[in-house]
């Protein structure tokens, strides 16, 4: 990140509040509210309250309460009197510096945000301080502030009192940030998060809950297989249903419009259509393995080469070999897809918990036709997302707002979609299989590993690809192998791109959601080779890695790793870096007639400067959680095309007699902070697989797990 | 048609039809909005609410199923149980997303009101219909266990 601050800018204001921030990019950031100049990060307003404008949406991952941690530490706020708000659209004074658009995602909002909400703190502290010397007359330096008062000798004030004489003038060019030994916020073990009291008391607003004056429920019919068209449809029954409003042709599919969202979703039932599916996937899950299995036979592209892996292999000791296979899985938040689009004077509004503002803007400015700069986005919170609620196309927002243009009366239009819509709604975690081959010397030192892969890229075809795709091979395809931590010599990575009609989409965690798995139960096979401890024996291989080592150590110790156990259980381990962070976690498993408890799991991460380690500890509960229910349950099949699933009782979530007790531990760190939202995930899967093999001597290759032979508890 | 019911406490007159769930009623016509639909199908729980007293699936109870009944939506909360659950609920940090959550705190106030000192086990078996994708499971046995400690003092 590259910021520079000037003194220009800066905004203040004097009656309404006051006003402080910067852009990235160091410039102007100036709107104009009831006539009061506004910037973009911190606002103060009248009766003291810090106002924190939050760039990043708000999805559970915490960031509302990261983000303000970072401007009240540096402004030295009263933590009870600080609040937020969501920033609106606007990709110049929010754009998230590590993607260049505005978007959240990737656990970057920390990362990108630290320096520059810091920065904003700094600078509404220099002005609360310069006004209160101004006011009493003494020098600023010896003003003081903490806990949201302002002091120097007698003189006391709280930041309602000198709003009035804040000026815009008094910031310095380079903000003064604190030496981390001073914080007082940033590492507090807990601060209460500044979402829970409006989501335990239901007042918290999703776009589930935006229902403006003279909206209209709607819900689309679509294509039953992935690249259908719609040939004709018949809703003469449908239009006569009880309150239903219009039913419409659009791009997307039919369009049901009704005065609440049960009547629009009763009248769908009731539309009779037909599809094209010339371009459609028609395969079966059985016909698409079959062109997997048939892929991995043939050469790949390759990602990594070292040189030398198949004589390393031909010469090893000994050799193992693994083949893994993952399913299509869908994201599941619990808040189904679903936005309020109202078109009207040539401008959009979206009601959106929207991940990626930049692209819905540009998505639905230019199917309305009028434009990104032309389309506002009120955001509010997101029951979930995991990933769904960005992509490429903005999906579910450009839907919505063909049903607005179809409808045409300019009333805000409610696009809602059910739990069917979203299981069987596409955008998957790509399925994937990827084979291991691997081998030790005599001394038990790992000499080759290989690894081929046939996925499905997710960035291919994408705006985003030239970022992402080199010479064919996408990276988030092969991430998390390719650029393994372990010092592996003769490393090979291959990689076949399978083609579907299928939308796929990053899932929480990426290729990192199976690319962990492989590799790690594919490790701890070697280390069984090596005759090796697998703690011990991925120390050898990381011993260049200080990060990892740490993480794998303090998993090791809190766990208690080769202490007793009782009868019938297992304990596994798996290490994982991904988006800059790393994570261990010891699994502990217990067998009962054949049937497997999760018991316990022990996460150590490391994740540089812990801002909030309460959420740091949540996300990785959470992230745990995530990555179990996948591992032990759920994938999307299809027969014939269509897809299989449609609800949670045939997409299994992890309920919580399934969660195991966890426990999260953060290494002590002064580097910057990185991402947790994605890397608990990662590790769960592996460190499960290998505490059941420890249990029962069973090697479980395919997920999820009950389909390869597993019953649990 | 008309269904006259006890909502949050007030006399009221839905006007929709009997075959409408009790979900949509609460929200669309009502515009009462904590109440989540997740599933549509009884199987996530996001949905629960009390009917006299009793935490059900407004998603699968039908409006003309509550004539005459008392429902209490999360905005209608009221006495020690459920005062002690939300502020369990907050000084433990469970939320992440929160979308769930109105349907798992009304699902515990349930629950401690027919067991006040539950065991794991009893948490478990209550709160299995209740998804939370976010997996903040352990903060809710740990709430849970909290609010029945305030109870107790």
């Amino acid at each position: 990140m590259n910021v520079t601050l000037s003194r220009r800018s800066f905004l203040a204001t004097g009656s309404a509040g006051v006003l402080v921030g910067l852009t990235a990019r160091g410039s102007w950031a100036a709107a104009h509210m009831g006539g009061t100049v506004v910037n973009p990060f911190v606002r103060i307003d009248p009766d003291g309250t810090v106002v924190v404008i939050l760039k990043h949406f708000e999805m559970g991952q915490g960031t509302s309460t990261g983000l303000s941690t970072l401007v009240a530490e540096e402004l030295d706020a009263d933590w009870d009197k600080v609040a937020i708000e969501f920033a609106p659209a606007n990709t110049e004074i929010y754009i998230n510096t590590l993607f260049g658009v505005q978007g959240t995602g990737g656990s970057t909002a920390i990362a990108n945000s630290y320096e520059q909400y810091r920065k904003a703190g700094a600078a509404a502290r220099a002005m609360m301080v310069a006004a209160a010397a101004r006011l009493w007359g003494v020098e600023a330096s010896t003003v003081s502030v903490a806990n949201g008062t302002v002091t120097s000798g007698s003189n006391t004030a709280t930041f309602d009192d000198l709003i009035g004489g804040a000026d815009a003038a008094d910031i310095p060019a380079e903000p003064t940030l604190k030496d981390p030994s001073a914080f007082t916020l940033i590492g507090r073990d807990k601060l209460a998060r500044k979402d829970s009291a409006d989501k335990t008391t239901g007042k918290a607003i999703f776009a589930m809950d935006v229902m403006p004056e003279g909206v209209v429920y709607a819900v689309l019919l679509r294509s039953p297989k992935f690249g259908g068209k719609l040939a004709s449809f018949d809703a003469t029954t449908a239009s006569a249903m009880p309150g239903v409003v219009a039913v419409k042709e659009t791009p997307a599919g039919v369009a049901v419009f009704a005065d609440n969202t049960w009547n629009a979703m009763q009248a769908r039932d009731a539309v009779e259509a037909e599809w094209d599916f010339t371009e459609a996937e028609t395969r079966s899950t059985d016909a698409m393995e079959a062109d997997y299995a048939a892929a991995l036979e043939e050469e790949g592209m390759i990602a990594q080469n070292d040189g030398g892996t198949d004589e390393a292999l031909a010469a090893a000791a000994k050799t193992i070999e693994a083949e893994f296979r993952f399913p299509f899985l869908a994201h599941a938040p619990m808040e189904p897809l679903n936005c309020v689009v109202q078109i009207k004077d040539g401008k959009v509004k979206i009601w959106d918990g929207t991940q990626f503002h930049t692209v819905t803007q540009g998505a639905v400015g230019a199917v309305s036709g009028v434009g990104p700069e032309n389309v506002s986005i009120e955001t509010v919170y997101a029951g979930g997302s995991f990933g769904r609620r960005a992509n490429f196309n903005s999906d579910y927002e450009v839907e919505a707002t063909f049903a607005a243009m179809a409808l045409g009366t300019g009333q805000p239009v409610k696009l809602v979609w059910t739990r069917e819509d979203d299981i069987r709604g596409g955008y998957y975690r790509p399925m994937c299989w990827h084979r291991v081959r691997a081998g030790v010397d005599a001394n038990g030192k790992a000499t080759a590993w290989h690894s081929s892969l046939a996925n499905k890229s997710i960035f291919s075809g994408t705006p985003m690809a030239a970022m992402a795709v080199h010479d064919g091979v996408d990276d988030f395809s092969v991430e998390g192998v390719k650029d393994t931590a372990y010092a592996l010599p003769g490393l090979r990575v291959d990689l076949r791109n399978m083609e579907s009609a299928i939308p796929v989409l990053w899932w929480r965690s990426v290729g990192h959601s199976h690319s962990a798995y492989a590799m790690e139960v594919a490790m701890d096979m070697l280390a069984e080779a090596a005759g090796a401890d697998p703690v011990e024996f991925r120390r050898g291989l990381l011993a260049e890695k200080p990060r990892h080592l740490g993480v794998l150590n303090l998993a090791a110790e809190k766990a208690g790793w080769g202490g007793d156990l009782p009868e019938g259980w297992g304990r596994g381990i798996a290490v994982h870096q991904s988006f800059n962070s790393y994570v261990a976690e010891v699994a502990e498993v217990s067998s009962q007639d054949g049937r497997i408890k999760l018991e316990r799991i022990v996460a150590a991460v490391d994740v540089g400067t812990a801002v909030n380690p309460d959420v740091i500890r949540a996300q990785v509960e959470g992230a745990i959680g995530y990555g179990l229910s996948h591992a032990m349950r759920q994938k999307i099949t299809f027969t014939d095309g269509e897809v299989d699933q449609s609800n949670f009782p045939d997409y299994p979530p992890l309920r919580i007699g399934d969660m195991p007790k966890i426990e999260v531990h953060i290494v002590s760190s002064t580097e910057p902070p990185t991402g947790i939202g994605e890397p608990g995930l990662p590790p769960a899967g592996p460190a499960v697989a290998n505490a059941i093999y420890q249990a029962i001597g069973r090697r479980v290759m395919r997920l999820p797990m009950e389909d390869d032979g597993i019953e649990f508890a | 048609m008309s269904i006259s019911l006890t909502l949050n406490g007030e006399s009221v007159a839905i006007d929709a039809s009997p075959d409408m769930p009790l979900l949509w009623a609460i929200r669309d016509v009502r515009k009462l909005t904590g109440t989540k639909f997740g599933c549509g199908v009884a199987s996530c729980g996001a949905c629960t609410v009390h009917v006299d007293g009793v935490a059900v699936r407004s998603c699968q109870t039908f409006l003309g199923d509550v004539e005459g009944a008392e429902v209490t939506t999360i905005e209608g909360l009221s006495g020690p149980v459920a005062t002690a659950v939300q502020g369990a609920w907050k000084d433990l940090d469970v939320v992440q997303c929160g979308y769930c959550q109105s349907g798992q705190i009304m699902q515990a106030i349930d629950l401690l009101t027919t067991t006040p000192k539950p065991t794991d086990d009893d948490i478990d078996t209550a709160m299995d219909g209740n998804v939370c994708r976010c997996a903040t499971y352990v903060r809710i046995r740990a709430a849970i266990h909290e609010a029945s400690r305030r109870l107790e003092a």
